[in-house]
Parts: structure tokens; sequence; C-alpha cells
């Protein structure tokens, strides 16, 4: 056990004594700004691509549409989100001539990836929501699209709330990936504190913690904010 | 007022009205009866386009509605509907069920009308409420239809359709999805309704309702309108064999 308290003094002194907490600032402030930004942009995506697919499929343009959402999704469902960064940072924008950050790319793709799968989750948000409530919006004049936004989608995303949360762990989570492009996050925050000292075993322990600490918070956002969606279903 | 030439409507193979040709004028309230599945249904959400007819045209106001061109959406502010399953909007309290299309037309004619949003909410508030008076039910303005009974929700259900002051309503088996001792209520406001002028066509089952409240009568079967009689009259003489038949097992 000596070993152990060794190790810990070894961790504390990098961490603690010699700044080894601004990389994990650093880290965790860009593991939370590309996980937040890169749902956010995934449910403004998601929620277009959704709203496409559940159009009625009588004329000419949505069927066009509703090709190009289904060619996007699956795209993106079917390639890594490692692959579709390498791919961005190495090969898209370079052909582009564009030039962004690690944290830029890494939370544009993000927003990308999850907004495939969000269209998902929120398709089945949609159908989930009583066809009569898009009838009545129509029978009193609202054109589709604000019958959409006004009375499907805010019922949609009462349905799928939980499922959301599962979205923006995995997202927390999958952010390890993003020191491929060089972005720091709290992995590459943790991996220098322990190759500074030749010592892994505290610092990824810690990191793991800190990750657990992450999903238990949002967790509790997440049910405090169905708490206060339900409002509608209850008697008051 | 709505004029329906050759409607025919098939869904896939299976041919649910048969060209239909027929005129609503204006005060009139049409009662619609007939066995299920004979189309009786289906021809009334053709009158505001709910279901696209196959073929044939709605003439409303001089324009024909299913016509794929027209802006469907500006006639059928003047056509209200009413479902037998209510449809309220989960999402908003009552009244602002009742206000959401008022404000969002009022809001599209700002222009026109020189109002401020503000004036537009408060205009549409006060409408709001005076219906909801009318109905007895302005105490449940600010709640949720989830925590209101069947009666008030079908209630409710009929003022939203009169915010936007239609021109006809035309009401899908109001009283279908209520508890007994509820569908009084409704026939109440309905009556009210009848009384005050207002164009009416009315898809029901409530024979008596029919009988005391209509002007006209149509006995749909098998997508073709069988009779098109005043109501006492076709009750105490049916006419068809499938009337008869249908009377005898209804009444």
């Amino acid at each position: 056990m000596g070993s152990f308290e060794k190790k810990l003094e070894v961790f504390w002194r990098i961490f603690w004594e010699q700044g080894g907490y601004n990389s994990v600032l650093e880290g965790l402030q860009n593991t939370l700004i590309i996980a937040v930004s890169g749902l956010l942009i995934g449910i403004v995506i998601g929620t277009l691509i959704a709203t496409v697919r559940t159009m009625p499929k009588y004329k000419t343009l949505p069927k066009v549409l509703n090709s190009i959402c289904g060619f996007y999704v699956n795209v993106f469902r079917g390639t890594p989100m490692v692959v579709q960064l390498l791919i961005f940072y190495y090969v898209l924008l370079p052909l582009m001539e564009v030039k962004l950050t690690g944290v830029q790319v890494s939370l544009l793709v993000f927003g990308l990836n999850s907004g495939a799968y969000i269209s998902e989750i929120m398709r089945s948000g949609i159908q989930a929501v009583d066809l009569g409530q898009m009838e009545a919006g129509r029978a009193v004049g609202l054109p589709f699209s604000v019958s959409m936004i006004k009375i499907i989608i805010p019922q949609a995303i009462k349905n799928i709330l939980p499922t959301m949360g599962n979205e923006f762990i995995t997202l927390i989570k999958e952010t390890s990936v993003v020191s491929f492009v060089g972005a720091t996050d709290l992995y590459v925050a943790f991996s220098y504190i322990g190759s500074n000292s030749y010592e892994f075993m505290v610092p990824y322990i810690v990191m793991a913690l800190i990750y657990i600490v992450l999903v238990l918070v949002i967790s509790m956002f997440i049910k405090l904010m169905e708490r206060s969606l339900k409002k509608s279903d209850r008697s008051s | 007022m709505i004029e329906v030439v050759n409607l025919c409507k098939s869904f896939g193979d299976n041919k649910v009205l048969d060209n239909i040709s027929t005129t609503i004028k204006k005060g009139e309230k049409v009662v619609i009866i007939g066995p299920s599945g004979s189309g009786k249904s289906t021809f009334l959400r053709c009158l505001n386009c709910m279901e696209d007819p196959t073929s044939g045209s709605i003439i409303f106001n001089g324009t024909d509605i299913a016509d794929q061109k027209v802006d469907i959406n500006i006639h059928r502010r003047k056509i209200g509907m009413v479902f037998q399953q209510f449809n309220l909007f989960n999402n908003k309290t009552v009244i602002e069920n009742i206000m959401l299309a008022p404000v969002y037309v009022g809001n599209k004619m700002r222009k026109e009308t020189k109002l401020s949003k503000k004036e537009i909410k408060a205009k549409a508030r006060e409408e709001a409420l005076a219906l909801l008076k009318r109905i007895g039910l302005e105490d449940k303005a600010d709640v949720y239809p989830s925590t209101l009974s069947g009666g008030q929700k079908q209630r409710v259900a009929i003022v939203r359709a009169l915010a936007m002051n239609p021109e006809v309503i035309l009401f899908d088996e109001p009283t279908s999805a209520l508890d007994p001792e509820m569908v009084g209520e409704v026939l109440d406001v309905m009556r009210d309704l009848a009384d005050s002028g207002m164009t009416m066509v009315i898809v029901t089952h409530e024979m008596g309702f029919a009988r005391e409240v209509g002007t006209r009568l149509f006995f749909i079967d098998e997508g073709k309108i069988l009779e098109d009689r005043n109501p006492k009259e076709f009750f105490e003489d049916p006419h068809s064999d499938r009337a008869k038949e249908f009377l005898s097992k209804v009444l």
C-alpha cells in the first residue's frame, strides 16, 4: 500500500504544485464545449432531418430532401467518430483550404455526427405524437411548419428527453477521441500528467472519476428538466 | 357556400366516396348519418381537404380548395373542425389552445392592421376568455387539457374552432368518444351554436339531436348520399331500404 501512497504524492505534486491542473481545466473545458455545442448543433440538424423524414411525401421536393437526409444519416452512422474527425481534419478541410483548430473541427464533427443520431431519436419522438395533434393544427389553418414548431416538436422533445440525455452522455465520453486532431481534452491532460511522472495509475483513476461525476451531474439535470416538462401531463 | 362537385375518394383500391355532388348553403345545419364505414367521416374530412379528394372539386366561397395550387390554410381558417378525439394541443393550456391560431394569423396580418404583437395577443386573449365564459369554463383558462373531463375538452375544442370566426363548422362524431353523462353538455353548446345561425355539418350517431337541430339530413351508404331530406320527414318515413334497415337497428 505504501507504493500507492507514493504514487498519490507524485500525482499531487504534478497536478497541484507544478500546475498540472491547468491543462486538466483546459481539457475539461474543451470536453464540455465540444459535447455541449455538438449536442446543440445536433439538435438543430436532427430536428430538421426528422421533420423532412416525417413530411407527407406526395410532392417531389420532400422526396428529394428525404433521400439526401437518408444519405447523410447513413454516412454519419456508418463510420466511427474517429474516422470522421480524421477525414475532416486531414482531408476535407485542407481540400477546401479552410483552417480550423482541433477544437473547432471537433465540435463541427460532433455536431454533424450527433445530428444523424438525434434525427432518428427525434423521428421516433415525432411519430409518437398523436396524429390528431397535427390534424388539429392544420384544421385551424396553421401551415405544416408552424404546426410542427408550435405543437408537434415540443411534445416530441418531451417524449425523447431521456434518450437525448443518453446521447449527451455518449457525446461527453466520446470527446476522448479528439486528441487525434490535436485538441486537448481530459484524456490528453491526464496523459500529460502521467507521462511527466511515468506513473499512470492515479491520473487515469482521477480521470475516470471526473467523467463519472460529469455524467452524474448531467443525469440529475435531465431528471429536473423531465420533471418540469411533465407539468402538462398532471392534474394541477 | 360549399359546393361539392363529383367528389370521389379512394384509399388504394377501396372506393370510399363515389361521385358525390351537393351544395351546402349558409345557415344550414346538415346532419350526416349512416352505417360505419359508409364514408360519412371521409366526406366531412374532404370538405376542408383534411383528406385530399381523389377527384372532383370542393368550391368554398367561389374557390376550388381541392386544387393543390390553392393555399388551403387561408380557407381552413374559415372552416372550423371539431374532432371525435377532441385533439386539443397537449402542450398548451386551454387558453393557449384557443389563442394559438388567432395570434398566428394576427401576427401575419400585422402589416395591414398595424397592431403591435402585444395588442394582438391581448385581443386574442380577451376574445378567448369571452368564448370560455360562454361555455362556463373561464376558470379553466390556465390549466392543461389533461386535467379536463372529456366533455370539457370537447367544449374547449368547439370554442377553439369558433375563435377563428369561421363561416361553417364541421363536426366529426363530436360526442362518440364521450362518457354518456357528458354528451348532454356538448350537445347543449352545439345547440346554442345552431341557434346563433352558424352553418354546421355534423356527422353524428345522436339521432335525437339530428332530428331536433338538423335542417337537412344526408343518409350516406357505400360512398353515396342515398337520401338528402328534411330530418323529421326522414325519420318518419325513410325511402330507401338501407335507411329503413339502419334506422331499425339504431332506434
